[in-house]
């Protein structure tokens, strides 16, 4: 899998490379600021951007609008942003074309090596992956609402890892009980939502993101 | 070695070039006058009767409306003629006038706002007394060199047909040789005397108008001592907030570090005869370095939020906005970003004031609108909530009052019982291009 680096901090920048390149992810490029982002992404096309959102030459989000600008020229690229800090106004720009394709975590995230190697696979796949304090955000915004309240304490937390963009199999890891129950949680979430229900993990992510208003 | 040609062509041309210059300073202290004369009749006296009308007028109702539309364009001329006093003379006049109170001014507060400032009345003043004074020194600065252009060109004529008189030789009754020659020196001592002459008269003409138009000692002393007090509270919050930021990363993330680096240290001796303590050890050494950047995170937000730092004002505003449990309509209308710390500020006080919304309101929505005009930021925030709110009690409101002051900005609320409340604030600054300025910081 071909992958993009964008990351101004020579430490980090060499961690990731080093960090993919060890997960079998072939680094075709590692730049460290915002023009040479967008001319890597439009000339590799890879099969993934792993950016970071402040860049060079101005300090602010020169990498997310890189990043932003590169999807628009090549509809549906895989990014992944990271950053030190998750802003929801960040997040909506990100998913506002609903292709997915789309991840944003935090750089802390990239401690826990197997589940930011797994969160990069997701996005290359077309999947999303959004931060836990994304997620979060989302849910608290939206707790006074009815419908939500409606969830089961069991059922807000599957809603959060689906929110997350995890598939049915890896909430089920996570929280240590069968796919199988995993599904019938989703499917009363969706019920109870007033979702329509999808087979497809990616569709499904992106409704329940939908309806949080990310 | 140069040629004698070459050096007269030299000296030739530098004498061309400095008469050109003289001739340039004539025409400009010509046009200065003229232009003080112009307005000192058309404007000044004109504004002056008008004001003494409307002042007249109030108690049938008529001045109420129409005395803060005159005194607002004695203002607007005044601000012109400080503007040219430091452009033409070098005389800096301060803006004397006091700040107008914020919020939307009712006609009658308007109007109490206006006449209560000494500098208007020091203004109405100026406009009737530079009349004369703008007449006779605008013909000193402007009429010298006409006057001695005509003894140049026009007197000696007259004199020939012996029927014209000019300057001291209107007295004579035989205008011969002197009345010829005579006009043609003194015209052009006259003309040579106005390159300097006319600046300095146009310059006690600014001297003249710094003596109504600056603010008065009284002004100045009341606004010093207003700086001494919003100095000395802005010193002592930063103060604090230093000391605040040096406990929370004393106790906080540096203690944490410590703990991490004891972990990792023990876990590398563990490594060879029990690897199982060494990984366990490895995994609370990730747990906590994730707890010391979340610290750390929260501490650089309450310090300066990095997306105001890459957005502005707009889009960290926004940002908040988000992330709040009640619905915000927020409209933005910047051109530009206001210089850094006036930005932070505004910020702070915006995010304090929507917190205040959460916390106290009882609000379901809320609005906020910020725009620029006439130098200042205006930040108005509004909710659907039960009221009361009092800036005298909350600790919270005399912060912002207190981060506002620092920037000679105010505050204003609403909030009769059972709402709305509405809270205005003002921050006066300029606004920088669209550029988004650098900063060294990285994310």
């Amino acid at each position: 899998m071909r992958v993009v680096i964008a990351e101004d901090l020579a430490l980090l920048r060499d961690g990731l490379i080093r960090l993919l390149g060890a997960f079998g992810f072939e680094v075709v490029e590692a730049v460290d600021n915002g023009p040479s982002l967008l001319r890597a992404l439009t000339t590799h096309r890879p099969d993934v951007a792993v950016v970071d959102v402040r860049l060079p030459p101005t300090f602010t989000d020169e990498g997310l609008k890189a990043a932003l600008e590169a999807r628009r020229e090549i509809p549906g690229l895989p990014l992944l942003v990271l950053s030190q800090h998750v802003e929801q106004l960040y997040a909506r720009e990100l998913l506002s074309d609903s292709r997915g394709g789309i991840g944003y975590l935090l750089k802390d995230r990239v401690s826990d090596v197997k589940v930011f190697v797994e969160a990069v696979r997701r996005v290359a796949d077309g999947g999303t992956a959004l931060d836990p304090d994304v997620v979060a955000q989302l849910l608290t915004r939206h707790a006074r609402e009815e419908p939500l309240q409606r969830l089961t304490p069991r059922e807000r937390e599957v809603l959060g890892l689906m929110a997350e963009g995890r598939s049915n199999a890896a909430i089920a890891g996570k929280l240590f009980v069968t796919e199988k129950a995993i599904s019938k949680h989703t499917n009363s979430i969706f019920g109870k939502l007033g979702l329509p229900q999808s087979e497809d993990d990616n569709r499904r992510v992106l409704a329940v993101l939908a309806y949080l208003g990310a | 070695m140069e040629t004698p040609t070459e050096d007269q062509v030299s000296e030739r041309q530098r004498v061309v070039e400095l008469l050109a210059q003289y001739a340039r300073r004539v025409y400009t202290s010509f046009l200065r006058g003229v232009v003080q004369i112009v307005l000192a009749f058309t404007v000044n006296l004109p504004l002056f009767i008008l004001a003494v009308l409307s002042l007249v007028f109030i108690p049938l109702g008529v001045g109420v409306v129409l005395t803060p539309v005159v005194f607002q364009a004695i203002r607007t001329i005044a601000n012109q003629q400080r503007v040219w006093a430091a452009e033409w003379s070098g005389v800096q006049i301060a803006v004397p006038y006091r700040p107008e109170p914020p919020g939307g001014l009712g006609p009658f507060a308007r109007l109490r706002w206006l006449l209560a400032d000494p500098a208007s009345w020091r203004d109405l003043l100026w406009t009737f007394v530079s009349i004369p004074v703008a007449l006779v020194l605008g013909i000193l600065a402007g009429g010298l060199a006409v006057y001695g252009l005509e003894g140049v060109l026009v007197a000696p004529w007259f004199a020939l047909f012996g029927t014209f008189g000019w300057g001291p030789f209107w007295m004579l009754d035989d205008y011969g040789l002197l009345g010829l020659v005579g006009p043609i020196v003194l015209g052009a001592g006259m003309v040579a005397a106005s390159v300097p002459l006319g600046p300095v008269f146009l310059k006690a003409l600014a001297l003249f108008g710094r003596s109504l138009l600056a603010p008065t000692r009284g002004a100045l002393t009341e606004r010093v001592q207003r700086l001494t007090e919003t100095r000395s509270e802005t010193v002592d919050a930063s103060a604090a907030e230093l000391r605040r930021i040096e406990r929370d990363l004393h106790d906080g993330a540096q203690a944490r570090l410590v703990a991490l680096s004891m972990n990792i240290g023990l876990a590398e001796e563990m490594m060879k005869h029990d690897p199982e303590t060494a990984r366990q050890l490895l995994a609370e050494a990730r747990a906590a370095s994730g707890t010391a950047l979340t610290e750390l995170r929260d501490l650089v937000r309450g310090i300066h939020p990095p997306v105001l730092a890459e957005r502005g004002l707009d889009g960290a505003v926004r940002a908040l906005a988000l992330t709040l449990p009640l619905p915000v309509d927020v409209h933005v209308d910047l051109p530009g970003r206001p210089d850094a710390p006036v930005e932070s500020a505004a910020y702070f006080a915006v995010a304090e004031m929507l917190a205040n919304v959460v916390k106290h309101s009882g609000a379901r929505r809320a609005w906020l609108q910020i725009e620029h005009s006439d130098g200042r930021l205006l930040m108005i925030i509004g909710d659907d909530g039960t009221g009361g709110a009092d800036p005298a009690r909350g600790s919270g409101m005399r912060g912002i009052e207190r981060r506002l002051a620092a920037f000679d900005g105010t505050m204003a609320v609403t909030s009769p019982p059972g709402g709305p409340t509405v809270v205005t604030m003002e921050l006066p600054c300029a606004l920088s291009s669209p550029k988004i300025s650098p900063s060294s910081e990285t994310g």
